[in-house]
């Protein structure tokens, strides 16, 4: 459409940018704060430029950290995150591909039914039944363990409904040929249906991979050992554990690490995230 | 290479609609079987109903000697040609052709030779490594010929294959398929609505209409001698004009000599003449448009019932619209029918 | 609910494919879910050691407790706040971000990413920001007289968390919002445009009516958004405070379970709370059941 509006367009132009800033500005702040030494926060407010102690305060926090202080090195912590991420990414992916392949694929009694077992996992997110899902781990023995972390977060409604979606898709011939090729189901699903599947399974894995990192709750129930504490809960008790102010240096380092594993995948994989995120909604 | 036979197949989809009625055929070994009929007749139930992807309602099927009513798609020993082609997007060509021998462990060598070997008969050696995306339709469509032809299977069964190609490389495709078929000499039987594809394809035609069998036999025994009204308008291109006896009768057009009960008479537009017929039928009209086609015409000629004729002559006539005409046909030319039954009367 | 036209047959293959999904849901989601709902009728003793059954008056009790009613109106207040913001920036953003040719990737790249911030962390950098004695925030706030300190007033402190929390969904929003926008086709505009409607017209007479589908999903979303998944933000900052300004009902949910260990409200609280997200799921996919209808 010819449409001169080049005033409007300059509008346009400043308001984004300044939507941009607003949205940079925290991470902005917390890079530079993680930067100052110690004493900086003494003297008043924050400065808006780098310091000087960027290597210093970030080896610190990953390394060494400041028990007294209520904070531990957080090496370990990002290396549970990442375990916990990725086990939860892989699970749900594994889980829902299996499960959309027995609805979409079989008909037999009381599937209907398993369907709607399926969803009601929309409907009971682990934030309004904490109590009595702490106590079923807590019974079986889970607390403070990989498994205890990832185990009961697996069951996704989402990506089962994603990858339904996407089978239904899938010519039915598909299935004909290969039947007719003498696959039967599990070759089917392992050669033609997983590898036709395969950018649905990515941009779930960005998404669940993003889940699994930013999960905050559940750790902080099923965790009591530092040993198995997650980078995103592990912050809190750097902010709130403290009696005195928290040192903000090493708090806002934590937070950077914390952030940009996953703004890292989303950044590098936006394509697939946006694909990912936009299709399973649907 | 084998014998289909079928014996009283029907199909009746869970929602009720009976799709296929009491089908009886019996495939020769190495015959070519072209099943043809209006949308929706059931010629794809009954071919899939063959290849074991439709369960069978009731009634017998036999390949070589073998009861294959229970048995599984990959049991049959037939293969099968989509009409969307149905490749495996995310494999080579190669692969394409080679996965249904590995899943029935065929060894490596033997693979590899089977898929050079249909590779070069069909002209696609250089497309093995491409993945299907990379094909234009002609090439994916012999690569789905390759798939089936490297199964060396029992049968060929074709469902439309030919119909997502533009008309010259269909009528190119056909050709190809004919005469690998006849140098393989595998039984095939081949769905399509086309029926020029039909007639040159077939060894036998099998005209279906609303699930059962209308006719079956040689595409010129079906062109010459068509036993249902319904195969007599479906077979032959113009359509076979279709009179009434008792207008005719009333025209003193019509000829004494036909079989009792022939209430409607069909004559081929290339049967008629404009020289008279002694003993044979006329039809007087009007010249309702002329319609130059090349090395032939097509007279459209109202009658004076209203009911359209259509006349096909070589080169152009001498006629102008809206001319009185008349238009002769032999005895021998007419197809007489009982419109009660349906059926040819003599 | 459909299947393929050809299916396998097969016993009990497709239980044995089901099996890990269905078990992780049945011992992780509807065990504990039940469990909430049975001990939402009991009552511990303050030992302990007595347990009872009380019918419904673990739910009486809360609506009798002024904390748990200003705690409602506190969450309606966060959700709605936070909702009416993310989804309004998110909004004005994608349709200017819509207007742009070469610049959009390079614009949407840079609102994408805070999708991938954890709403605790989300909280700690503006809660860092906002700190009354380092912050940039209350510095400036200072200029303009302004004195800001979430650690003493309710109101200061609501503001905080609804924009850490509505700063992180804006990305989650904009994305929606643009896809919605690119499927309204050009040639609806152009007739508009030909038709003599300005620009400001044009977006509200036919490209906000036609968004109306995804805005109404948003809409939901954010709801559920800010009501369960803001746990993080609090619970990192304000801890409910102060005074309980921003103690919202999740936050509720878990004191009373975990650390005033008083069960049988809480899980009393729980069963409220799963009403009101299956209410909001079944609203939402009732809609999206029509959208796809016609
Ligand atoms: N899975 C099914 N369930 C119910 N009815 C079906 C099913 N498949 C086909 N039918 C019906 O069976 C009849 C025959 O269908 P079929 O596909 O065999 O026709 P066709 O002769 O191949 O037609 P076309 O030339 O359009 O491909 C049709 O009325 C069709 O609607
Ligand atoms: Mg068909």
């Amino acid at each position: 459409m010819v449409e001169n509006d080049r005033w409007g367009l300059l509008l346009a132009h400043l308001i984004l940018i300044l939507g941009v800033a607003v949205v940079v500005f925290p991470v902005y702040v917390a890079i530079i704060a993680s930067t100052h030494a110690p004493g900086t926060f003494l003297q008043g407010v924050m400065p808006l430029l780098p310091g000087s102690h960027a290597v210093e305060n970030y080896r610190s926090v990953i390394f060494e950290g400041r028990s007294n202080a209520g904070a531990p090195p957080i090496g370990l912590m990002l290396w549970n995150s990442f375990v916990m991420a990725v086990l939860i990414a892989v699970g749900k992916i594994a889980v829902s591909l299996l499960s959309a392949f027995a609805i979409v694929y079989f008909r037999f009694p009381f599937r209907i039914f398993f369907f709607w077992v399926i969803f009601l996992t929309l409907m009971l997110p682990v934030e309004v039944r904490i109590v009595p899902t702490y106590q079923v781990v807590a019974n079986l023995g889970m607390l403070n363990s990989y498994a205890g972390l990832t185990v009961p977060l697996i069951a996704s409604a989402t990506a089962t409904f994603l990858f339904r979606q996407f089978f239904m898709t899938v010519p039915e011939e598909m299935l004909e040929a290969a039947r007719v090729d003498g696959a039967g189901p599990w070759r089917f699903f392992k050669d033609i249906l997983v590898p036709l599947s395969i950018t649905n399974i990515a941009a779930m894995f960005v998404i669940m991979f993003i889940y699994g990192w930013n999960q905050y709750l559940w750790p902080l129930l099923v965790t009591t050992d530092d040993r198995y504490y997650t980078i995103v809960m592990g912050i809190q008790r750097m902010v709130t554990g403290a009696d005195s102010e928290p040192l903000w240096h090493l708090v806002m380092a934590t937070v950077v690490l914390a952030a940009l594993p996953p703004i890292l995948v989303i950044l590098f994989m936006q394509r697939l995230f946006v694909k990912g995120l936009t299709e399973t909604e649907k | 290479m084998a014998r289909i036979v079928m014996e009283s197949l029907s199909k009746v989809y869970s929602g009720g609609v009976q799709a296929v009625s009491d089908v009886s055929l019996d495939v020769a070994d190495g015959e070519m079987i072209v099943l043809v009929g209006p949308s929706g007749c059931g010629k794809s139930t009954l071919l899939r109903m063959v290849a074991g992807l439709e369960t069978i309602t009731s009634g017998t099927l036999h390949i070589g000697d073998t009861l294959v009513n229970g048995l599984e798609p990959a049991q049959r020993d037939i293969a099968m040609v989509f009409q969307n082609y149905a490749l495996y997007p995310h494999m080579s060509v190669y692969d394409n052709l080679a996965y249904g021998l590995r899943n029935r462990g065929v060894p490596k060598p033997e693979i590899d030779r089977r898929v050079q070997a249909a590779a070069e008969m069909l002209q696609i050696g250089e497309f093995l490594p491409r993945k299907p995306r990379a094909l234009s339709g002609g090439q994916r469509q012999r690569v789905a010929m390759g798939r089936a032809l490297v199964r060396e299977p029992a049968a060929f069964l074709f469902d439309e294959p030919l119909s997502n190609l533009d008309a010259k490389l269909r009528v190119q495709m056909r050709v190809e398929i004919r005469q690998l078929q006849k140098r393989l000499g595998t039984t095939s039987l081949y769905v399509t609505h086309d029926q020029l594809e039909a007639l040159t394809l077939a060894d036998r035609l099998v005209v279906l209409n609303g699930g059962r069998i209308e006719q079956v036999g040689t595409p010129m025994d079906l062109y010459r001698r068509p036993e249902t009204v319904f195969v007599a308008g479906f077979i032959g291109s113009p359509a076979m004009n279709m009179i009434e006896s008792a207008w005719a009768r009333a025209t003193s057009g019509l000829p004494d000599g036909l079989p009792a009960g022939s209430d409607l008479i069909g004559v081929r537009p290339d049967d008629l003449t404009l020289a008279a017929q002694p003993g044979g039928l006329a039809l007087t009209g009007r010249v309702a448009l002329l319609e130059p086609a090349g090395a032939e015409s097509h007279v459209y000629v109202t009658l004076s019932n209203g009911q359209t004729v259509t006349y096909r002559t070589q080169g152009l006539p001498d006629l102008t619209e809206g001319a009185a005409i008349t238009l002769h046909a032999p005895l021998s030319a007419l197809h007489p029918f009982n419109t009660a039954t349906g059926k040819r009367t003599g | 609910m459909q299947t393929k036209r050809m299916t396998f047959s097969s016993g009990w293959l497709p239980y044995l494919l089901l099996t890990p999904q269905v078990a992780i849901t049945l011992v992780f989601f509807v065990w504990p879910a039940s469990q909430a709902l049975w001990q939402s009728m009991l009552r511990q003793d303050p030992f302990g050691l007595r347990t009872t059954f009380v019918w419904f008056r673990n739910f009486q009790r809360l609506f009798d407790d002024p904390h748990y009613l200003i705690s409602l109106k506190t969450t309606a207040i966060f959700s709605l706040a936070t909702t009416v913001l993310a989804m309004s920036l998110s909004l004005l953003f994608a349709v200017m971000v819509n207007r742009m040719i070469r610049s959009r990737d390079a614009y949407t790249t840079f609102l994408v990413w805070p999708y991938a911030v954890a709403p605790a962390i989300a909280g700690v950098l503006w809660w860092f920001i906002f700190n009354p004695s380092v912050g940039i925030l209350p510095y400036m706030l200072r200029g303009l007289g302004i004195d800001w300190n979430h650690r003493l007033d309710g109101t200061d402190a609501m503001i905080l968390v609804v924009i850490a929390a509505a700063w992180k969904q804006i990305s989650y929003n904009f994305l929606f919002f643009l896809a919605g926008l690119q499927s309204i086709p050009q040639s609806l505009i152009e007739a508009a445009a030909i038709d003599g409607a300005g620009r400001f017209k044009r977006f509200w007479t036919i490209v906000f009516p036609l968004l109306s589908p995804t805005t109404f999903f948003l809409l939901v979303v954010n709801i559920v958004y800010a009501m369960f998944d803001t746990f993080g933000v609090i619970h990192a900052t304000t801890e409910g405070g102060p005074a309980q300004a921003t103690h919202i009902l999740v936050y509720k949910v878990f004191r009373d379970g975990f650390v005033n260990n008083n069960l049988g409200s809480s899980a009393a609280q729980s069963v409220i709370l799963m009403a009101i997200v299956i209410v909001l799921t079944v609203v939402q996919f009732r809609w999206i059941e029509r959208r796809v209808n016609y």
